[in-house]
């Protein structure tokens, strides 16, 4: 196997995926590394790729008028940074910046919707692998909602 | 039950809001509590509460309770200086099964003030930590300014056989830990779930999720245990303001397996 491949093949995210499928997959992949401090991308660009990340933690963040970047989530080895591809209009929703050293396999989003509109059974594998991340995120945006730990100030 | 005369010893402020209440009796001991009991405190013109228990039980000499003010006698509670008088009633309740848990993997879910409870049953399970398999503290707080017990956790973090993991909902860019709910640091902990044990303490809500994510890394229903709060007032299953369905907390809890109460957890009519 070619490395791209093996990582596809290694990441927790396509754990069983067929192995013609995990070619053509990795046909849309780089690989890719960003220096503690740097970002992925920031809101409001164009969603053109998502990471599989291999090494080292990414903060998702949105800035806040007077307050600062607050972070809502991190994202570690063996998760997925980017859910904005899927959906028009592909434009990221959040800030991304590396907390460490961030090794990350990056999927070119319109590689990846192309081949999953011409195999659409790809693309139900796909939507299948993703939809529990934004199912999961729903859960936790829901939870940081309702503030449960009780209010401090 | 008459309460005994106790007085506050030292305060320490442990959270915004949260004071721990080191408590020694005018009338000799007060009795020792198991992990997960609580006692009912009385500030003398204010009224009375159910406080856990939050020091460490081979500590017989310090009475430790952990209090946030949220209403009038929490508020008095977490406001008294040294000398000042508390009355005490209890232990009460049905704690942490601690004494059952040889040989499992653990793993303690606190969210919140939920540390406090908790506390206990981690002293007890470091004392005795070589009966025991792997052991895991997951804690998850709304911002790292409201961590609870932070000085502790920084000792914690050293002690070889516990994995210390935290998790705030949100925070700065000065905070480089975790940022998420408490459930998504499940996954990550070491445990072999065919023989593990979670105790789970905190808002409700949260020890819902909190339970869901335990089910879905494959622990037992019967082998998750949390502790529930309802308004007390005789805490010896009498006066019944704490039924909750077919239990009284006070009595038969606050400590419960999962598959006891989990029927009845999110009704809106118990
Ligand atoms: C078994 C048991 C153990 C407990 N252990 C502790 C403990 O270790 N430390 C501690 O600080 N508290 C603990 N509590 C909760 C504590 O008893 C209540 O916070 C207290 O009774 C509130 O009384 P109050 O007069 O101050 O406020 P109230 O006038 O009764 O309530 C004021 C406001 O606070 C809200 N409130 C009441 N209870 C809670 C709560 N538990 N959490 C958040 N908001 C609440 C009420 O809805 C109301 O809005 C425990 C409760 C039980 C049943």
């Amino acid at each position: 196997m070619e490395g791209l491949e093996r990582f596809i093949g290694e990441h927790p995210f396509f754990a069983g995926l067929d192995a013609g499928y995990r070619q053509i997959v990795s046909g849309c992949t780089a690989n890719v590394r960003f220096e503690p401090g740097q970002y992925l991308f920031h809101e409001g660009e164009d969603a053109d790729r998502f990471f599989l990340l291999r090494h080292g933690r990414v903060a998702l963040e949105i800035e806040v008028p007077g307050r600062g970047a607050l972070t809502f989530q991190t994202v570690s080895e063996g998760e997925v940074v980017g859910v904005s591809w899927l959906i028009p209009p592909y434009r990221w929703a959040y800030d991304a910046r590396a907390l460490d050293l961030v090794r990350a396999i990056a999927m070119d989003a319109a590689c990846l919707r192309g081949k999953c509109d011409a195999d659409p059974t790809l693309g139900y594998d796909m939507m299948k692998r993703f939809l529990p991340i934004l199912v999961d995120r729903l859960q936790a945006t829901r939870m940081q909602i309702m503030d449960v730990y009780g209010a401090s100030d | 039950m008459v309460p005994i005369v106790a007085r506050v010893r030292r305060r320490r402020r442990d959270g915004p809001g949260v004071w721990t209440l080191d408590l020694r009796s005018d009338e000799g001991a007060v009795r020792p509590a198991a992990p997960g009991q609580f006692n009912m405190l009385t500030v003398f013109g204010v009224g009375e509460v159910p406080i856990s228990v939050s020091g460490d039980p081979g500590d017989g000499d310090r009475l430790l309770h952990t209090v946030r003010a949220v209403g009038p006698v929490s508020a008095a509670l977490a406001d008294l200086r040294p000398g000042s008088a508390v009355g005490v009633r209890g232990p009460f309740g049905i704690g942490w099964p601690v004494g059952a848990m040889a040989g499992r993997d653990i793993l303690l879910v606190a969210g919140g003030l939920g540390l406090a409870p908790l506390r206990p049953a981690l002293y007890r399970l470091l004392a005795d930590r070589d009966r025991f398999g792997t052991l895991t503290l997951i804690y998850g707080a709304r911002s790292p300014d409201d961590i609870l017990f932070r000085r502790e956790f920084q000792s914690w973090r050293r002690k070889p056989g516990l994995d210390v993991q935290v998790t705030v909902d949100h925070a700065t860019d000065a905070w480089d830990a975790h940022v998420g709910v408490v459930t998504t640091l499940i996954p990550r902990a070491t445990f072999d779930p065919s023989r593990a044990t979670a105790l789970v303490c905190g808002p409700e809500v949260m020890m819902r999720f909190a339970v869901n994510g335990l089910r879905n890394a494959g622990v037992d229903e019967a082998a998750i245990f949390l502790s529930m709060e309802r308004n007390m007032k005789c805490a010896v299953g009498l006066c019944g303001h704490c039924q909750f369905g077919t239990v009284m907390i006070c009595r038969d809890g606050p400590v419960f397996s999962y598959d006891r109460i989990g029927a009845m957890l999110g009704r809106k009519e118990l």
